[in-house]
């Protein structure tokens, strides 16, 4: 039977199911509960004065603000020194790794403008921010540096006193003999690309509201946070508070996008500051906070060469990387992290034996940089995509076949390449092949050959993307980075007859908590609809690692089958005990327990029942429970790459130099599908991401001053409903072969390839007009007309 | 509790059927009054100068930014929040928004149904690209909007038909 939602087969299980997410009939009744939407009686409303300069030394006089009506208290960093200590990013990683003591108000030199120096806790927020006005500060300005190239200029003014460089890391790699491979090729394309910074503007912006528990010192912290008990440590450990006396809820999260997975200075300032007064505090960011400091991410100049021999063969490539880190590499994870990233993913999908790689961190007087949705991936896949095709175009050969060749085959993978990328079940030919037939090639490309003749600035562009999703223990875990990158779930049997979980993945719009009830469902043998999975607060949920690097399929769906299978083994041998039968002639179907002729000889209502109530009566020495837990930890491939084909066509304006998206087609293997609705969500909501990243988001800074010049929404340009297409989508669906489920990644996918695709497609349509490239994301109307020659 | 000198006005209105009244601060929003002090939390500040559409609710009929409008503004006036937003149009939207995925967060999704119904309201046959110019000025971080045109279409399809789609 199709499915109406989707027109694909409906299976049989729950799991592959085009299921509506229960949660959103709440949403769209208007019954979410983010963080803003909770109160607590006796709260103080808390605001930041931030730096409003890049570098500054300053001395504070609070007198007049804290004598205002309504202002409970001005904190500085003094006042907050006994309440939490400061942190810094250390990674075995990134050894040498150059990043000072942050705390979590600036004390006495702010290093990026932005950067909180006091807060005011007041009646209101309003009153909050009039106290903030009333500070009465010096501010002793210092040099600044915000570009990268100033950055790292010899005699720059250094970021902090005392840095002989403001180079805070960076490493080379070298695999194979790349010199001789560069010297034998037949054909060597290079180019600079250089990548504005983003942010990823979560809808919600961040926020905190603490409340600290006088007597036994406890603390709970609401925060709007990818992962819960990832910040219940941090707290516990920067507050030095037993852990077990710190509480993190995060409920209805707006959106994440690797935006609220750090340790944020405000953050932990809303937690010290309620201790020290002993009343709860609240604070939410407003956006022109948010858009100044939440992490930024995607800061690089990046030169590249390829060699390719005479047959068309890609040999290898030559690689540098200037990475923007801001003042500090973001804790816990470190900044650099992006870097790699990008660098895992050059000519990542492609068979080649040479490559190294030059990579160069620089500390700089803006906000942290952190990771964000599919984190340097988007850069090293445009990179790489955009010399793809100047090489196909330099051997006069149609670039579909000159990937063709290149790419990896299934059957020479496993393998690592020069770059340490691992490669696994990676389908290339198939997705290729299936976005040819998606986007009926031969009649798109008459349809462009006669748009062009009608004089239309028509570009098609092409990317292949592979993603590393769902990082295993080893890669913190040797950094001695504490992050989990293990799961667990915890399911129970109700009275009742349904199953009820706790997950520490963590639900942040994703919708992964109903893909995990689906497995669930399966896993225990009741219907979906039974089934309802929590997460997020760190008094229910087991230990985990929560909503990162599109995990929450692959493990978390491995933990909650695992826990699921546990307790179906409970329920079965319990049941027997009752029935006298072996648990193995028994079976769970649709909530009940049916014997080896399939007759339902009782159903699990009437069994939770008998083991909650009436226990008396159940057989002595059967011991199993109600619940059952399962720690789920990947002991092999250290990541789960997944893959897939982008392609977009545009149009160019010959008069204002805008691009417009007309079409998008996206393919995607992320192995086994829980819920295609759930995955059709992240591809094309991951699209319209990297589209925005082409063509309008920037975080930009003046040039002298280095004052942040995008603090608002209409600065820093989201991509609205009419600059998005409809997105196209194929599906080719390879399990991982290393789990029960099969399932890889899908969240970051479409953010990966977005920007590699339409900075192909415009340079084609620039290449058919005879224009010049433009070489800098998000692409500017002005480069476009610049590269039409319509503008000096 | 708020000091002596902060400047106050008594308002009174009509709230989803209610009447209401009490006193706001003179430089308090509508949406923050319909939040803090009538505990009305569907509506959202996404970005508090009037450019995500996060806030919306309907004022006197007409869907306005609860950001951009002061609670004072309310004060005589007949709102609407969407808690108890009503019109066949809402009930259509909210079942075809759950049924397409039209949302994931959701931050924006009551300001993209009270959108999206009046436009429905005007035009209950809309094409996909009238209901993106519609939809143009709330932002959805999201879904990449594809689905909540497919929810919205879908809405006018089932009301044509008389009928609810996935209802």
């Amino acid at each position: 039977m199709p499915d109406t939602a989707t027109g694909r087969a409906m299976p049989q299980t729950a799991i592959g199911r085009a299921m509506p997410r229960e949660a959103t009939r709440r949403l769209v009744a208007g019954g979410g509960r983010y963080l803003d939407d909770h109160t607590e009686r006796g709260e103080l409303h808390a605001a930041f004065l931030r730096s409003p300069l890049p570098h500054a030394r300053f001395t504070l006089d609070v007198g007049a603000a804290a004598a205002l009506p309504g202002v409970h208290a001005v904190l500085t960093a003094a006042d907050l020194a006994a309440m939490c200590r400061p942190w810094r990013t250390v990674s075995k990683a990134f050894p040498g790794l150059v990043s000072p003591e942050q705390g979590p108000l600036a004390a006495g030199r702010a290093t990026w403008q932005g950067e909180p120096v006091a807060m005011v806790l007041a009646a209101s927020r309003a009153i909050a921010e009039d106290g903030a006005e009333a500070i009465v500060a010096q501010w002793d300005e210092l040099p600044a540096v915000t570009s990268l190239d100033a950055a790292l200029a010899p005699g720059a003014p250094p970021v902090h006193p005392g840095l002989e460089s403001n180079r805070a890391w960076g490493g080379t790699i070298q695999h194979g003999q790349p010199d001789a491979a560069f010297a034998e090729a037949a054909l060597v394309v290079e180019e600079r690309l250089s990548f504005t910074r983003h942010t990823g503007v979560p809808l919600e912006p961040r926020g905190a509201v603490a409340t600290w528990e006088p007597g036994t010192g406890a603390l709970t912290l609401r925060l709007s946070h990818q992962m819960p008990h990832q910040m219940r440590l941090h707290l516990a450990e920067q507050l030095g508070l037993p852990i077990n006396r710190v509480r993190v809820i995060c409920a209805d999260v707006g959106g994440g996008f690797g935006i609220k997975m750090h340790v944020y200075q405000d953050e932990f300032a809303v937690a010290a500051a309620s201790r020290l007064l002993g009343r709860p505090v609240r604070w939410v960011s407003d956006r022109m906070e948010a858009l100044m400091a939440d992490i930024h991410a995607r800061e690089h100049i990046v030169t590249a060469r390829m060699a390719v021999d005479a047959a068309g063969n890609i040999l290898g490539f030559d690689v540098q990387d200037l990475q923007g880190l801001g003042a500090v590499s973001i804790y816990p994870r470190s900044s650099t992290l992006e870097a790699m990233s990008m660098l895992r993913a050059v000519g990542t999908p492609y068979r080649f034996a040479h490559g190294r790689a030059r990579i160069d961190c620089a500390l700089q007087n803006k906000v942290p940089t952190g990771q964000y949705r599919a984190v340097g991936a988007p850069i090293g896949c445009a990179m790489t995509e955009h010399l793809i095709e100047k090489a196909a175009r330099a051997r006069g050969e149609d670039p579909w076949d000159f990937r063709a060749r290149n790419l990896l085959r299934l059957d020479e993978m496993p393998c690592a390449n020069p770059f340490g990328a691992a490669l696994h079940g990676l389908h290339h030919h198939a997705a290729l092949e299936k976005a040819r037939a998606l986007m009926d090639l031969p009649a798109l490309r008459a349809g462009i050959a006669a748009g062009r003749e009608a004089g239309r600035l028509l570009g098609l562009g092409l990317a292949v993307v592979v993603e590393f999703t769902a990082a295993g223990p080893v890669a913190y875990g040797a950094a001695h980075v504490n992050v989990a990158a293990t799961d667990t779930v915890v399911a129970t049997l109700e009275p009742t007859g349904e199953i009820s979980a706790q997950a520490s993945i963590t639900e942040i719009g994703q919708g992964i908590t109903q893909g995990l009830a689906q497995v669930l469902a399966d896993a225990v043998g009741v219907a979906a609809e039974a089934v309802r999975v929590e997460a997020g607060d760190t008094a229910a949920a087991p230990h985990g690692g929560g909503a990162w690097a599109s995990r929450g399929a692959a493990i978390g769906g491995e933990a909650i089958w695992g826990a699921g299978r546990r307790l179906r083994a409970q329920l079965l041998e319990a049941a027997g005990a009752l029935l006298q039968a072996a648990p193995e002639t028994l079976d769970i179907r649709g909530g009940e327990i049916l014997d080896q002729a399939g007759t339902a000889r009782m159903t699990l209502a009437e069994l939770g029942r008998l083991m909650l109530f009436r226990g008396h009566e159940m057989p002595k020495g059967v011991t199993p429970g109600l619940s059952a837990a399962f720690h789920y930890r990947r002991e092999g491939d250290a990541t789960l790459a997944n893959n897939g084909v982008h392609a977009a066509l545009v149009e160019l304006d010959r008069d204002t130099g805008l691009v417009r998206v007309l079409r998008y087609w996206m393919v995607g293997d992320c192995g086994r599908v829980l819920n295609p609705l759930l995955v059709d969500g992240q591809y094309r909501g991951g699209v319209a991401t990297g589209i925005g990243e082409a063509l309008l988001e920037a975080c930009r800074y003046d040039a002298e001053s280095g004052q942040f010049l995008s603090g608002t929404l209409a600065d820093y340009l989201l991509p609205m409903a009419t600059d998005i297409p409809d997105i196209a989508l194929g599906h080719v669906e390879t399990p991982y072969a290393g789990s029960a489920l099969g399932a890889k990644g899908a969240g970051e996918s479409g953010t990966c390839g977005a920007p590699a695709a339409i900075l192909n497609a415009v340079n084609d349509a620039l290449e058919a007009a005879g224009g010049g490239a433009v070489t800098e994301l998000p692409i500017h109307p002005v480069a476009v007309l610049r590269a039409l020659g319509r503008l000096a | 509790m708020l000091p002596p000198d902060e400047p106050l006005a008594e308002i009174a209105c009509t709230v989803n059927g209610r009447r209401v009244a009490g006193r706001t601060p003179l430089r308090q929003t509508l949406v923050e009054w319909l939040r803090a002090e009538l505990g009305l939390t569907g509506s959202h500040v996404g970005c508090a100068h009037g450019v995500c559409g996060a806030c919306h609710v309907r004022l006197d009929g007409a869907v306005v930014r609860g950001c951009l409008v002061l609670a004072v503004q309310a004060d005589g006036g007949t709102v609407e929040t969407i808690e108890a937003a009503t019109g066949p149009e809402v009930a259509a939207l909210r079942e075809a928004f759950v049924a397409h995925a039209a949302l994931q967060c959701g931050f924006c999704t009551p300001g993209m149904i009270l959108q999206a119904a009046e436009l429905l309201q005007q035009n209950p046959a809309p094409t996909r690209e009238e209901v993106r110019d519609h939809l143009s000025g709330n932002y959805c971080r999201c879904t990449g909007y594809q689905p909540i045109v497919d929810a919205v279409a879908s809405a006018a399809r089932a009301m044509q038909a008389g009928g609810v789609e996935g209802a």
